[in-house]
């Protein structure tokens, strides 16, 4: 994976987490991952296709993801509550849909599909992919996990091979 | 959350009557409370752009808060079908997909104005207020020259 691809991600997850916590954040363990990804607790899956093909999974654990949600809706969300699943898919979607609109103006042209949702307790492994970046984001609500498979696709790896 | 002085509609003094439009319950909670923080009101709610179109022509609504990646029918589609219907509605995209097609697209088909999400609320209360012009107001925030 090329960095041009991974800096847009990094970028906006740095600017949605600081915005949507209020407080900066830093990037912690940046490591590769070839095993199929365990989850943390709560995920969002958000695959992409076009000239940019592959999955980003942003995921935290119940108690982060429980946290962040209540400090954004502005009250207390209890880990049960569906608001929190649905926070983090919203999260997963900004962060992306910003990566993404920062790549489109950079030439690239891609489908967005709308976020799935994982929990550990349903989905332990997500697998099908050969190797991923796993990035962690230390953030004052707790560590969020972004992994990253991303590859050239179609007409675009014709012209970053050529 | 920071409190803005009111905008109310200027014909009637009331205020400004909102739709919000999102597949995320969690993005329009969000969106309400920043409406709220303006001093308006919820109108109605859609998750899709489908029932959007029901939605505007059932409540009439000032503005229209409207996501783009969606369900059934995408926010563009929708907003474009909208102004077809109704010329004058005020339509703001609100998506985080922010990159300049989209924006022309979005604008093309009848969108007034495109907020990036994250959505810092100065910015979606400008936004607003552009929007809205002549038509909408700005008024004292409660408590101010007492």
């Amino acid at each position: 994976m090329k960095m041009e691809l991974i800096q847009p991600f990094i970028n906006a997850a740095d600017a949605v987490l600081s915005q949507g916590l209020n407080s900066p954040m830093e990037i912690g363990n940046l490591t590769m991952d070839k095993d199929a990804y365990r989850l943390k607790g709560v995920a969002a899956m958000i695959e992409l296709t076009g000239d940019i093909e592959g999955r980003v999974i942003f995921d935290a654990s119940p108690t982060t993801a429980a946290k962040i949600a209540s400090h954004i809706a502005g009250t207390e969300l209890p880990e049960t509550d569906s608001l929190v699943r649905e926070a983090v898919c919203e999260l997963a979607n900004q962060v992306i849909g910003n990566a993404v609109a920062t790549l489109n103006d950079q030439g690239f042209h891609f489908r967005v599909h709308p976020p799935h949702l994982h929990t550990s307790e349903h989905g332990p492994k997500i697998t099908g992919d050969t190797e991923a970046l796993v990035l962690c984001f230390e953030t004052s609500s707790g560590s969020v996990f972004m992994n990253i498979a991303l590859r050239y696709g179609g007409s675009a790896a014709n012209s970053v091979s050529a | 959350m920071e409190q803005f002085s009111p905008i109310k509609r200027s014909k009637d003094g009331q205020a400004v009557r909102y739709l919000i439009v999102d597949d995320s319950v969690f993005a329009r909670k969000n969106l309400a409370r920043i409406i709220e923080s303006f001093g308006g009101e919820i109108a109605g709610e859609a998750g899709d752009g489908m029932t959007a179109i029901t939605e505007y022509e059932r409540a009439k609504p000032d503005i229209v808060l409207m996501d783009i990646t969606m369900p059934q029918m995408e926010g563009i589609e929708s907003a474009e079908k909208i102004v077809q219907q109704n010329p004058d509605a005020r339509i703001v995209m609100v998506s985080s997909v922010g990159y300049q097609e989209n924006i022309v697209a979005a604008l093309q088909r009848g969108a007034r104005h495109f907020v990036q999400k994250p959505v810092k609320p100065e910015v979606l209360y400008e936004v607003i207020k552009y929007v809205l012009g002549e038509d909408g107001v700005v008024a004292a925030a409660a408590g101010a020259g007492a």
